[in-house]
């Protein structure tokens, strides 16, 4: 068996394992940990099919970025596991039967002889002096403009959705617009209101409209 | 590699929306008191010089550009402009109802903006990238538009339940793609034709590729078996929203399910009719039963909504018999019309529920409607169109719609479904005509003057007027729909 063959299967395993360790981890720290491990794998393999950069934006991207943030999201929710549980083993059988017949179709198609290497040629080697990233440039610029500027958009409108969702003034801001600070003036504030003279009664409670000075 | 640069002319409507986009969200953002009313109009100004450009820019021919990414023909040209005119009635309708509930920020009209630029994209994809794109910048942008009333627990609840099934749904249709790409070696959808014609791919490949690609696309149809979300999400939306939701992207919905199965994979039209053939009766069954029960009007309508994209799909399924593709023309234009016809009628009965809305008060419920007559006999007439129409009495624009997709069924020689629908349809007049008895011989639980503003007010008559007029001369639509389909096709 050639060393590449040898990587493949090895960072293949790791990478099966730990997709399954994703669904079946307890905890959901665990599951972004392993998912973590995913795209590490993942990573690897873009790699041995000479997609470096790829690869590396895989790990930089992923791994290092929104991971991490995810991380941070799941630690900070305060999830009640046992209500996610619940119902688990009711909606296990059908479940079950599903998935198993599904995985076995997927079997018969994708393992069957129309992905086999005589149906599918490996693709030539390139040079040495080939270059991923030189060839991801030339045609996300020109043949791929059109995609590329739409997923552009396509992260906008995830911004506006976020902030539009989520964005609260705060209420327990002291912050006040010095607009209206200097536009504040007398006659808005302060409202002076003629009553005619009211005799003293005894009851003291009665005292207090007198002189009503009406705030904004 | 023979880089050509893109006829940008051709784009110029989808250029122009992603422009104004930016615009709205800058001129919005430094705009404080009028930003409200600032993004109203111009959103509205944007979709209405969208219809300029596209009609200054429809061509004829079809023609690709982009790295035949992008095609432009004159079925995508009609769609967008659907599109345009349904967005502007939508937003129109809505706008009262959310300055009510002060829901009317600026973000709602920039949401609904890269809503329909999203939909352009998918019309007029050429490209299973862009149209994967396209479909994710419509989707996230309605996800967030059903959560967008985020104090309300229901409103927050559907986006999710959206959003994750939306998702899965994107999941599978991605995944259907890439095995399209590994059967065939090409995104691009005419690619795909050719070589799925040439028999250079393997086809069971290709068949496990379709049964993922229709699910997807059944999916944001809304029929049965992936119908799940609809009657919770057009529930708990906000009014306005429900009304986008179960008008506009309908249209997309259509040319998505149009350019994938009728335009790339024609090839294999035995094996996705008979799937759709199920989908669409199980639909038609399904959602005209479970209609009869309800008592919420947009669950209701949710359900008729999965009926009657069972019936558009019934128009699709009806293309080819043994290789025969005599009749395929006419059986897309009818689905066509019935999409077109069904979005006409969505957005009058939605605008309805809108109409007798007022601060603090949400018409959702069949009851709300009782005594409608006593209290403005005209938009009672203008309801009761819609109902006829949805359900199928002549002579309205639905009756047309049914009968065209059911002539191609029965062209196509498939007895049963038609049967199965004929029947349903009259099982469904029933929860249609239950409207029209409640509003005409039922008291008025609430006496109440309609409050609604003028330009709601004639928009509303004038679409419950095409519903009849377009009712009693379908055949100018018609006509168009059958020239834009042989056009592109």
């Amino acid at each position: 068996m050639e060393f590449q063959t040898v990587v493949f299967y090895f960072l293949s395993t790791i990478l099966v394992l730990a997709a399954l360790g994703v669904v079946l981890a307890r905890h959901p720290i665990h599951a972004v940990l392993y998912l973590v491990l995913a795209f590490f794998n993942a990573g690897g393999i873009w790699l041995l099919l000479s997609a470096e950069f790829l690869a590396i934006s895989l790990v930089m991207v992923y791994v290092g970025a929104v991971m991490v943030l995810f991380l941070f999201v799941v630690m900070m929710l305060d999830i009640d596991f046992a209500r996610l549980r619940e119902g688990f083993w009711s909606y296990l059988p059908v479940g079950a039967v599903l998935g198993v017949l599904l995985a076995f179709e997927m079997i018969l198609v994708l393992g069957g002889p129309y992905f086999g290497l005589d149906a599918m040629p490996a693709p030539e080697a390139v040079a040495a002096s080939h270059s991923n990233t030189r060839e991801l440039g030339k045609v996300l610029y020109t043949e791929y403009a059109y995609p590329f500027e739409l997923a552009a958009f396509v992260l906008l409108v995830a911004m506006v959705a976020a902030v539009s969702l989520t964005l609260r003034k705060r209420r327990a801001s002291k912050y006040i617009d010095p607009n209206t600070q200097l536009a504040a003036h007398r006659e808005g504030r302060v409202e002076l209101v003629k009553m005619a003279a009211e005799k003293e009664e005894p009851d003291p409670t009665a005292a207090s409209g007198a002189d009503k000075v009406v705030g904004q | 590699m023979n880089f050509v640069v893109p006829d940008l002319y051709q784009a110029s409507a989808e250029i122009f929306i992603a422009v104004m986009v930016l615009v709205l969200m800058l001129a919005t953002a430094f705009a404080r008191r009028v930003a409200r009313d600032l993004a109203y109009m111009l959103a509205q100004f944007s979709l209405i010089a969208a219809i300029f450009i596209t009609l200054s820019t429809l061509d004829t021919q079809p023609s690709v550009t982009f790295g035949h990414m992008f095609v432009s023909d004159l079925l995508g040209g009609l769609l967008k402009l659907m599109v345009y005119s349904s967005m502007i009635v939508a937003l129109l309708y809505g706008r009262s109802y959310l300055a009510d509930r002060k829901l009317d920020r600026p973000e709602y009209y920039l949401l609904a903006l890269l809503m329909t630029l999203g939909m352009m994209v998918m019309i007029t994809s050429n490209h299973m990238l862009t149209l994967y794109i396209g479909l994710e910048m419509m989707s996230l942008a309605l996800y967030a538009l059903v959560a967008f009333d985020r104090d309300s627990a229901r409103s927050t609840e559907a986006g999710m339940k959206y959003f994750i099934l939306g998702a899965l749904a994107s999941g599978l249709l991605l995944y259907g793609m890439s095995m399209l790409y590994g059967a065939t070696g090409t995104l691009e959808l005419l690619g795909v034709a050719s070589a799925v014609k040439m028999q250079a791919a393997n086809v069971p490949v290709l068949l496990f590729g379709l049964v993922f690609i229709v699910a997807g696309v059944s999916f944001k149809l809304g029929v049965v078996p992936f119908h799940m979300w609809v009657p919770d999400v057009y529930q708990g939306a906000p009014t306005p929203v429900t009304l986008i939701l179960a008008s506009v992207p309908k249209l997309a919905a259509f040319a998505m399910a149009w350019r994938l199965l009728a335009w790339g994979l024609f090839g294999l039209s035995a094996h996705w009719q008979s799937m759709l053939m199920f989908v669409a009766a199980a639909s038609i069954i399904l959602g005209n039963l479970a209609a009869l029960a309800q008592h919420d009007l947009k669950r209701m309508l949710a359900y008729s909504g999965i009926s009657h994209m069972g019936f558009m799909l019934l128009g699709l399924l009806a293309g080819v018999v043994d290789g025969d593709t005599h009749h395929a023309l006419d059986a897309y234009s009818s689905a066509m019309f019935y999409a077109v016809a069904y979005v006409l009628m969505s957005l009058a009965a939605f605008g309805m529920i809108v109409l007798l809305s007022r601060a603090g008060f949400d018409a959702g419920q069949i009851d709300d409607f009782k005594g409608l007559n006593r209290r403005s006999p005209w938009f009672a007439a203008l309801m009761m169109f819609v109902m006829f129409s949805m359900a199928g009495i002549p002579f309205f624009v639905g009756f047309f719609a049914k009968l065209a997709v059911l002539q191609a069924v029965v062209a196509a020689g498939y007895y049963w479904l038609a049967g199965v629908a004929v029947v349903m349809s009259v099982i469904g007049a029933f929860y249609y005509l239950r409207v029209v008895k409640f509003m005409y011989f039922d008291e008025p639980v609430d006496n109440s003057p309609l409050r609604a503003p003028v330009d709601l007010r004639l928009m509303l008559s004038a679409n419950g007027l095409a519903v009849a007029v377009l009712g009693i001369m379908p055949q100018a639509l018609m006509a168009l729909c059958e020239h834009a389909m042989l056009s592109s096709f």
